[in-house]
């Protein structure tokens, strides 16, 4: 990596170079530095090729059908029943549960934080809003079998609802989504330019009609994004499923009956012992490039979504 | 722009007038006062979920337990403490008291006569006393309840005594792991996360930083000669990759953890296995097949890479460009300036961030299960080559068993989780203050 630039060529030779020296030891941090950026690229790359290579043998086992993988509804490796669909229906039951909590919470915070709190209330409150999220997801989890599990079963009786089940594992996860999506979304709306709540008030609009009808669909796109966003990770969580959610990939659209997430199952597998050849090892991969393509897509939604529906002022 | 109020749009054509006009005012006022308090409530949400949350934790970690001896130990000794024995006379209350079989299991082992005073009393302990748990109560109950659990344990376990029971302890911080929840303690899985979590930090503090210096101060930085065509085209592949790297940084934040963990066991576990298991620097004891504290540590910085990353690339852009045209005005090198200048100026929200990264590290569980972390560890990890387990790992063990005293002591290492973590932010809030005034002063 030889440097040398234009425009700085104009000196006298003469009396004093000024042109740019060649140093190495400048360009050797360069490269460094580009090596250690490179390493994202090379996680990316990582992640594809691993989840592409381990897929493509589980794939080719002749106990496996690609079809019947992404359309069948049983998950049992044990009578080499391997549907995907029944983890993707938890997965999915799950995440929909959650946004049911965490988008009014969510979003109702970021209106309240960005739109009414005073800066001393508002200071005070996002805080702990932002402490929910530090809480680590095992903790949750915990929280989830222990708490909300023998609230559910109290409330709607024992018999009515199991020891695992996707409503409790789906609530707490919700609980964490809420600050992602609360502080995604009153980023988007403070910075909706003040001059359009200025216009509303001055037209009369109480604080709420401010809110909702101007600076709310002002800061849509991001606002929108802040859900996707919450989905996505919804989709990725763990450990609140492992605990909460059970172990039994059933297909059901039961809240209260056990059933087993996609990360629920990768989590179990990979946690007892597990050997290399097994096709149980490769499935994990499969149902990981799964799970990779979900979160992907939703986030590259996320981005479109703000990329075209931003409302630009100014 | 849209009318007002429904009510407004209603009253076609024109707006309300006197009277109905100050209705309408009114109305409109007291539904945004409900509204604000029905905000506020969601906002509050969160203090009543943190509330209940520590509740529901201290209620477990803490409480009532039931034990139940087969023989009362004052019984056994007539009337003395069993700790005022001799060592002598420890061994005659064995060899009075043992069932002959067990004794003579014990005798070839190792004779009682030379075992050590603290064996003896493991013994008496075990085989005589048999100290037993028969109940545990959260703390709720065990205040507020406590007629109802005596009246129970008479009618079922006369001998039971019932006490109050921290189930953290100096003892459940300092012993290593045990079947037993009762003597189970942290110890391995708290050095285990010492040691991940150092280990992830030196891997990826370098890497994050040189990154973000990278993308914030190189990026348009072209490192071969415009005027030649192979250099131009060089310049645009540099370009490109860099667009990439930083579009890519973002995807990356957004991948599941527990992909990671996936890509780690695949990556670190497998296909480095010579590195990671130390066989090839003749480290490791050789048991633990790559699933070592090093490779989840390489994972985690992974995982934590991004994060790192982005903040410290927004601590770069926040440092004032005329602090950088001062040093290259005084003739600095681009690297000069930035060892120099911008990064001690960018240095409290690197290190803010790279803190928070790292608290995120602690309490991340998903990968690490992936990565193989072991679930029953007794002996110290020694090393970047050993087994290992962490916190995370025990807590989400203890809790997926049934038994109560295992959610005790789930319960009591969530506290000792929750302690480090807030530790480790307060520390992240004393750099920063300390590392601004010294910079200004």
């Amino acid at each position: 990596m030889a440097a040398s630039e234009p425009g700085m060529t104009g000196g006298s030779r003469a009396a004093l170079d000024l042109r740019r020296k060649p140093r190495i030891g400048e360009s050797i941090i360069q490269l460094l530095l580009f090596l250690s950026g490179f390493i994202s690229i090379f996680t990316t790359l990582g992640i594809v090729w691993v989840l592409g290579q381990e897929s493509l043998k589980f794939f080719a086992d002749p106990k496996v059908n690609i079809g019947e993988f992404l359309t069948t509804t049983v998950w049992q490796p044990q009578i080499d029943a391997f549907g995907i669909l029944p983890l993707i229906n938890a997965t999915l039951m799950v995440s929909i549960i959650a946004m049911l909590v965490a988008i009014p919470l969510g979003l109702g915070a970021a209106i309240y934080l960005s739109e009414y709190a005073a800066p001393r209330i508002r200071n005070t409150l996002k805080p702990i809003v932002e402490l929910l999220a530090g809480v680590p997801t095992v903790v949750y989890g915990y929280f989830a079998l222990t708490f909300v599990t023998p609230l559910l079963r109290s409330i709607f009786g024992s018999d009515t609802v199991s020891i695992y089940n996707d409503l409790a594992a789906g609530l707490v996860v919700g609980v964490l989504i809420t600050p992602l999506i609360a502080t995604l979304s009153e980023d988007a709306l403070s910075a909706v330019p003040s001059g359009l709540r200025q216009a509303s008030f001055g037209l009369g609009a109480t604080r709420w009609e401010t809110a909702v009808q101007v600076v709310l669909p002002a800061a849509l796109s991001g606002v929108i994004a802040a859900f996707i966003v919450g989905m996505s990770r919804a989709v990725g969580e763990t450990m609140i499923v492992a605990l909460a959610a059970g172990a039994s990939p059933n297909f059901t659209f039961n809240p209260f009956e056990p059933a087993e997430t996609m990360t629920g199952h990768i989590a179990r597998i990979s946690g007892g012992d597990l050997s290399y050849n097994s096709i149980d090892y490769t499935s994990i991969f499969a149902i990981g490039l799964v799970l990779f393509m979900i979160t992907l897509v939703l986030n590259y939604v996320s981005r479109l979504v703000v990329k075209r529906f931003r409302e630009v002022y100014e | 722009m849209r009318q007002p109020t429904p009510e407004a749009s209603r009253s076609v054509g024109h707006l309300p007038e006197g009277d109905a006009s100050r209705r309408n005012v009114a109305q409109r006022q007291q539904r945004g006062w409900w509204y604000e308090r029905m905000l506020l409530a969601t906002t509050s949400f969160a203090i009543v979920i943190l509330l209940v949350l520590l509740y529901n934790i201290v209620n477990d970690a803490f409480g009532g337990i039931a034990e139940q001896t087969a023989i009362d130990p004052v019984e056994l000794t007539g009337g003395r403490a069993i700790t005022e024995l001799t060592d002598a006379e420890l061994v005659t209350l064995l060899e009075d008291n043992l069932r002959s079989r067990v004794r003579r299991n014990l005798e070839r082992e190792q004779p009682l006569s030379e075992r050590t005073r603290d064996d003896l009393l493991a013994i008496i302990d075990r085989e005589l006393i048999k100290r037993e748990v028969v109940g545990v109560y959260t703390l709720t109950s065990y205040m507020f309840d406590r007629d109802r659990i005596a009246a129970d344990l008479a009618e079922n376990f006369p001998r039971a005594t019932l006490s109050f029971k921290s189930w953290i302890s100096p003892a459940f911080l300092s012993t290593p792991m045990s079947s037993e929840p009762s003597n189970a303690g942290i110890r391995t899985a708290l050095l285990g996360s010492l040691w991940v979590l150092l280990l992830t930090v030196v891997i990826a503090f370098p890497l994050g930083i040189g990154a973000a210096i990278f993308l914030e101060e190189y990026e348009r930085d072209l490192p071969f000669d415009e005027r030649s065509s192979l250099g131009r085209a060089l310049n645009r592949i540099y370009n490109r990759v860099n667009a990439l790297i930083a579009l890519n940084i973002y995807n990356l934040a957004g991948v599941p953890s527990i992909i990671y963990g996936i890509l780690g066991l695949a990556v670190f576990v497998r296909a480095f296995e010579p590195f990671t298991s130390g066989a090839a620097f003749s480290g490791g004891d050789g048991t633990a097949n790559g699933r070592t504290i090093i490779s989840a540590a390489a994972t985690m910085a992974l995982l934590v890479l991004p994060v790192i990353i982005i903040s410290s690339q927004e601590a770069i852009r926040a440092v004032p460009n005329s602090l950088r045209q001062a040093s290259y005005g005084l003739g600095a090198t681009k690297w000069q300036t930035i060892w120099r200048i911008v990064l001690p100026n960018a240095l409290p929200g690197i290190l803010t961030g790279t803190i928070l990264a790292v608290s995120r590290a602690i309490g991340e569980t998903a990968p690490l299960i992936v990565v193989g972390a072991s679930t029953f560890i007794v002996s110290d990890p020694s090393g970047p080559f050993s087994k290992f387990t962490v916190l995370p790992i025990q807590i989400y063990n203890w809790t997926s068993r049934p038994q109560e005293e295992f959610r005790a002591i789930a319960a009591a290492a969530i506290i000792v989780l929750l302690v480090m973590l807030l530790s480790i932010n307060a520390v992240a809030i004393i750099v920063r203050n300390y590392l601004r005034q010294r910079r200004v002063g």
